[in-house]
């Protein structure tokens, strides 16, 4: 196998007495989608919080392209190529949908305080791309009429389109979505993992937490399952389909009989 | 009549001089989510400042530089600058109502030492010895103040338009995205502790500005000068005018700043004389009513924050 973009090893972390991640070690393959699955309360959006930096792990590492990335700031893993989602939308709400988006590209020229003044015009026509690109950003994922909206006030499934404009905004290599499709309508949901699909032949690698099985046995190659904090099934969807093992802790009972 | 319109001059003044304090506590609040409850802190360094820099020699305590009057007021600014920057490394990792208790600290801290150091600034007599700027040339008249209310006018336009400019910029959207969520705001790369820092140092130099102005109309500063009172009266101006709009803040400048002195000239006027003797409490009572009501009944405040929108269609 080719280096992997990101990988863990031995991946701790604990609330209390309750072992959310348990020693998971993984490799996630440059250039595939992979899917990330297992029961509520897995692990998983932890896992995705400690390889983003958001929560800093008790034990283990994290390496991205094979550099040591253990606990680094989000906002330094982001200016690395690493993006990601949150399973529960945070908005800022009191922006307008097109802010949210237009947010996020690192190193803006007016991003600091002398920027607007000292370098003005190449902040303005940097603008001008950024607002283009970011509108052009909204109308694939069906919010082009809504930009001008508080994002406060959209839909929950709309909110869950406008994190992943968001983040696509910033055009990371790596991007770990959570629940992407989780209260999208099925319509939008083909269109998104189009996109989705479209941008891995382009060569942005992702990472999606779903619970639709049919979705992740579709779409995503390799898939990797979780439960209770450790990786239970690493493999194709395929073989995913037909490991019993997997489908007890999944599904609660064997599919037939 | 010259009394109503000196006076008048004497009024738009000091509500203009707190109207740029408005806006700075509005770049710290407004914009990015900080709640600076020790603002009189970082509006008396800037006074203090001003005047230990600017003014003669005073027996008995620092002072006494006689500086240029600008550098001295930058000085000020200066002071306030490195007080934010301080309280700022130590405090702005304590989030929303924690850095709130510990900016009141900071500013309770602050009227302490400058009642007690005498050797530092006259104590509770305060800074004497200031010359006001240009008084040779002008005199002590009416043609000074309105000379210096033009002045402080055009400073209050100059922030205002700085402001302006600022939170239209990407660095506006970063604040306002501190604001609102500061770990989505960190997923996307943004850094909020540098950002959070910047605006409340960039804040409390406004605020020192607005403090060595209030210092030099007055040719004075003691303790008197930085009780909380003022920084209840700034928030009250700030709720009121609207949090996040920059106009609102300093509207509602002028609409607290007027009632606090109709408020007062009423009392004196109307109330018995044993309620005069209270009247400073009274005054408190009622900015206090006005911010609760404000928060309950309007708490966007009269001129609420724009949403900043795409102009599609427009080149
Ligand atoms: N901040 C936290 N504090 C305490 N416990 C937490 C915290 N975050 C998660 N947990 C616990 O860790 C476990 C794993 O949670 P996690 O959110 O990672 O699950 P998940 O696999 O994403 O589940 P779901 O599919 O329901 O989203 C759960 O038991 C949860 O209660
Ligand atoms: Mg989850």
């Amino acid at each position: 196998m080719a280096e992997p973009i990101l990988s863990t090893e031995r991946l701790g972390k604990s609330f209390g007495v309750l072992k959310a991640v348990d020693g998971v070690s993984l490799n996630i393959r440059k250039g595939a989608i992979t899917g990330l699955i297992g029961p509520n309360g897995a692990g998983k959006s932890t896992l995705f919080n400690l390889l983003t930096g958001a929560l800093r792990p008790d034990s283990g590492t994290v390496r991205l392209n094979g550099q040591d990335v253990t606990a680094m700031a989000p906002d330094r893993l982001f200016g690395r190529g690493l993006g990601r989602t949150f399973q529960i939308p945070r908005p800022f709400a009191r922006m307008s949908v097109l802010e949210n988006v237009m947010l996020a590209p690192i190193g803006q020229t007016g991003e600091t305080i002398s920027g607007p003044f000292l370098m003005r015009g190449r902040m303005q026509q940097e603008e001008q791309r950024i607002r283009d690109k970011a509108l052009e950003v909204l109308d694939f994922v069906t919010l082009g009429a809504l930009a001008d909206h508080p994002a406060g006030q959209i839909s929950g499934g709309q909110m869950k389109l406008l994190e992943l404009a968001r983040v696509l905004m910033g055009d990371p290599a790596l991007i770990l979505l959570d629940e992407p499709a989780a209260g999208v309508n099925p319509v939008l949901t083909a269109t998104l993992i189009g996109k989705i699909e479209e941008l891995n032949r382009q060569g942005t690698t992702f990472v999606i937490i779903e619970h639709d099985m049919d979705f992740v046995m579709r779409h995503c190659d390799p898939v990797i399952a979780l439960a209770e904090g450790r990786v239970i099934f690493e493999g194709t969807s395929d073989e995913a389909l037909r490991n019993p093992h997997l489908l007890d802790a999944y599904l609660g009972a064997p599919a037939d009989v | 009549m010259i009394g109503v319109i000196s006076y008048l001059v004497f009024f738009a003044t000091t509500a203009s001089i707190l109207a740029i304090a408005v806006l700075g506590l509005n770049l710290q609040w407004g914009n990015t989510g900080l709640f600076n409850g020790g603002v009189v802190a970082f509006f008396g360094a800037g006074a203090y400042g001003t005047l230990i820099l600017g003014g003669t020699a005073q027996a008995g305590h620092l002072g006494g530089y006689g500086i240029l009057y600008p550098l001295a007021l930058l000085g000020g600014m200066v002071a306030a600058g490195l007080m934010a920057w301080l309280v700022g490394l130590l405090t702005l990792r304590l989030r929303h109502d924690y850095l709130a208790i510990a900016t009141f600290g900071v500013a309770v801290a602050f009227e302490n030492l400058m009642r007690n150091a005498e050797w530092l600034a006259g104590g509770a007599k305060g800074v004497r010895g200031f010359e006001r700027p240009l008084r040779e040339a002008l005199g002590d008249g009416f043609l000074y103040n309105l000379i210096f209310f033009a002045a402080v006018l055009l400073i209050l336009i100059g922030v205002y338009i700085f402001l302006e400019r600022l939170v239209a910029s990407p660095f506006g959207r970063l604040l306002r995205a501190i604001r609102e969520d500061e770990e989505a705001a960190q997923s996307l790369g943004k850094n909020p502790a540098r950002v959070r820092l910047t605006a409340f140092i960039t804040g409390s130099v406004i605020l020192g500005l607005a403090g060595g102005l209030y210092g030099t109309f007055y040719a004075f500063v003691s303790p008197q000068d930085v009780l909380p009172t003022l920084t209840f009266q700034i928030w009250a101006m700030l709720i009121v005018g609207g949090a996040g709009n920059n106009r609102g803040a300093i509207f509602g400048a002028f609409v607290i700043w007027g009632a606090w002195t109709a408020s007062g000239w009423a009392l004196s006027r109307f109330a018995p004389v044993d309620v005069q003797l209270y009247t400073g409490s009274v005054q408190f009572i009622l900015i206090g009513s006005v911010i609760v009501g404000m928060l309950m009944w309007r708490p966007q405040g009269f001129l609420p924050e724009r949403l900043v929108v795409s102009q599609r269609g427009k080149p």
